[in-house]
């Protein structure tokens, strides 16, 4: 398995340098990078910046997709969460807004959590709920306006910059380690993975399962709400009917480029985040060529079945009947 | 399955549902109010019927709101720019989206991948393939049109039954006569109790595969040239989330989301759920168009745990049984 890791990521790796060559000769000023009022700028950084949301999504939905699972919910809980945080931001201080934000994150993946692993429900059907409620009850707290803030502390969220890397982006990159640390420092994402592979066998296990599943839907709520609050901070503002619109099928997208398999038992942390960055490295790419924007779906699309196609169990079996092939040659 | 079957219950739900609308608002009870629900809800009908039967066979369909909005635009300019006869049109798209329903189908079978992520680049497909069409509003002036728009019944009380209420209605008829009396129904319900066992039981999984979501994506076209009648034009962005709002009127309608179970008739009561919830807020008023959401939300709650009670109970028994013999 740790063999397997590298080569796994290679593709990734690989498919990312071929969409930066593409946009380098797109727009020869891709890779130039300036230093203004102590923030990078650049449209590397603007990658970056834009993928953040994704980027976060993509590391709660990781885990939920795991255990085979799948979290419908997590465009309407940035929703949520972004019109929390801008009604609150300018009448009180910036920890109580995150708090109040990650709060109801925190609440609304612990209701998504509860019914598939409490009630049994097929998660498709248990975050359907929360996707199609979740955007009324984000227009409910916003009464269905554009609620606009100016609190500084909020906005630096979104605009700021520590050390010249724009905060957004330390923001994702401290999520990742942070779950990184987590995960793969305990025994954690072993038993998240057994409990994709096969929950009834990890369950008499003694694995609990039940908690796990709980948990990774809890976790995608949080990072849900992280997104939620920096693209709230990002335009200054909370729209309730298109903040997160679309993102939880680019977040599983970038999941499924990242090499995690849909059928649950195995995923890596960095590849997702990686296919957030290859998304967003061509919705940039597409922009900057000049091409109409209407183009982003038919890419995502090719993509997503190019993606597919090679995850095939049934393809995937052609790839290994040759692999075995090659080894026993020598 | 013991106790009430749950389409019992949707019927109930709508007509108490019904009831305390009609005691708050006494108008919602004539046919001028219920001949406008079947009309804005047609196309809705329409799909949530093809909706049925993938989901029924273990699926899901999340194209189908994009396939409208290709055919809306696609018939749009078809008849106003190309200038082709409507009828010509209709007939082109048809054949194409049920070529469309058709690969996705091939694609879920062949490489045995889940129907979830096929269907969701088939929906990135058709959306940004409807975008490169074209990005603006496109209006239809054809006569046809107009002819079709104007034409109705009138109902005792002032309703309009409109044609194209009659031709969900005439649509729904035909789902429930295909899903109820022929071996292709008898199929969808064995492909939706598990691949393996209706394999073994003689039943070509591959073929009724895309069938089905042939099938599916060929509603969802007619949904489409329903929807451009209604509004009279092709607009790239129409009928986005469609596929939610289908997908949550099967389930209130009683249809298991682990397939195997359903009916196209407790979809159209989940249509017609859906639609008087609506029409009671735009009556009332004062309450926002968002509380259909969550009122939707909620009732897709409410019917989905009890759907997972009565599969719980049904099951008792049986994991008793299991339990005893092992």
């Amino acid at each position: 398995m740790t063999m397997l890791l590298p080569r796994r990521g290679l593709a990734q790796i690989l498919a990312l340098i071929v969409i930066l060559a593409v946009d380098r000769v797109v727009s020869p000023q891709f890779f130039d990078l300036r230093l203004q009022d102590g923030r990078l700028f650049g449209s590397l950084i603007d990658v970056l910046n834009r993928g953040t949301p994704v980027a976060l999504l993509s590391l709660g939905m990781v885990l939920v997709i795991a255990t085979r699972g799948i979290d419908l919910s997590v465009g309407a809980v940035m929703a949520i969460c972004g019109a929390i945080a801008a009604s609150l931001a300018d009448s009180h201080s910036l920890p109580v807004v995150l708090a109040a934000a990650l709060g109801a994150g925190l609440l609304c993946g612990l209701w998504n959590g509860f019914l598939v692993a409490v009630l049994g429900m097929q998660p498709i059907v248990a975050t359907l709920i929360l996707m199609v409620a979740g955007r009324g009850i984000a227009q409910l707290i916003t009464e269905g306006r554009i609620v606009t803030f100016t609190s500084p502390d909020l906005v630096w969220l979104g605009n700021g910059a520590i050390l010249g890397v724009p905060v957004p982006i330390a923001i994702a990159l401290g999520m990742l380690i942070l779950t990184g640390a987590v995960v793969r420092g305990s025994a954690l994402g072993l038993l998240i993975e057994a409990t994709g592979g096969n929950a009834r066998a990890s369950e008499l296990a003694g694995v609990g399962t039940r908690a796990m599943i709980l948990a990774v839907y809890v976790w995608c709520g949080v990072c849900a709400a992280l997104a939620g609050v920096i693209a709230a901070a990002d335009i200054m503002g909370a729209d309730a009917n298109n903040a997160g619109l679309w993102l939880e099928l680019d977040a599983i997208l970038a999941v499924v480029i990242g090499g995690t398999s849909l059928f649950g038992g195995r995923f890596s942390l960095v590849l997702a985040v990686l296919g957030a960055l290859i998304i967003q490295t061509m919705n940039t790419g597409i922009l900057l060529s000049g091409y109409p924007p209407e183009f982003n779906l038919l890419v995502k699309a090719v993509v997503v079945l190019a993606v597919l196609l090679l995850q095939s169990p049934k393809l995937s079996g052609f790839a290994g009947i040759m692999a075995r092939l090659r080894r026993t040659k020598p | 399955m013991k106790g009430l079957p749950p389409v019992l219950i949707t019927a109930i739900v709508l007509v108490v549902g019904f009831a305390l609308c009609a005691v708050q608002f006494p108008n919602i009870a004539s046919t001028r109010v219920v001949g406008n629900l079947l009309t804005d809800n047609a196309f809705l009908g329409i799909v949530a019927t093809g909706m049925t039967f993938v989901i029924i066979s273990g699926g899901i369909d999340l194209s189908v709101g994009s396939v409208i909005g290709f055919t809306t635009v696609f018939v749009a300019l078809a008849i106003e720019r190309w200038g082709v006869p409507p009828l010509v049109a209709f007939v082109a798209i048809l054949v194409l989206s049920a070529a469309f329903g058709a690969a996705i189908g091939a694609v879920i079978h062949v490489f045995d991948l889940p129907p979830f992520i096929v269907t969701l680049a088939g929906m990135f497909l058709a959306r940004g393939a409807s975008f490169l069409l074209s990005t603006d509003s496109v209006p239809i002036n054809a006569p046809v049109y107009s002819t079709v728009s104007d034409f109705a019944f009138r109902m005792p009380g002032g309703g309009r039954l409109s044609a194209i209420a009659i031709i969900m209605l005439v649509i729904l008829i035909g789902g429930i006569l295909l899903l109820r009396l022929t071996r292709f129904g008898a199929n969808v319900y064995a492909l939706g109790g598990g691949r393996a066992t209706a394999s073994l039981m003689g039943v070509e999984v591959g073929k009724m595969t895309i069938k089905i979501y042939m099938l599916s994506s060929l509603l969802a076209g007619t949904a489409g040239i329903v929807f451009s009648f209604y509004t009279s034009a092709g607009y790239s962005l129409s009928a986005v989330g469609v596929e939610l709002d289908s997908i949550a009127a099967v389930v209130i309608g009683g249809t298991l989301l682990t397939g195997g179970q359903g009916s196209v008739i407790g979809t159209f009561l989940g249509v017609l759920i859906q639609g008087m919830i609506q029409t009671y807020i735009n009556f009332d008023g004062t309450l926002s168009s968002w509380w259909t959401k969550i009122a939707t939300g909620t009732l897709l709650f409410a019917f989905i745990a009890l759907q997972q009670g009565l599969v719980a109970l049904a099951r008792r028994p049986a994991a008793k049984r299991a339990g005893a013999t092992s």
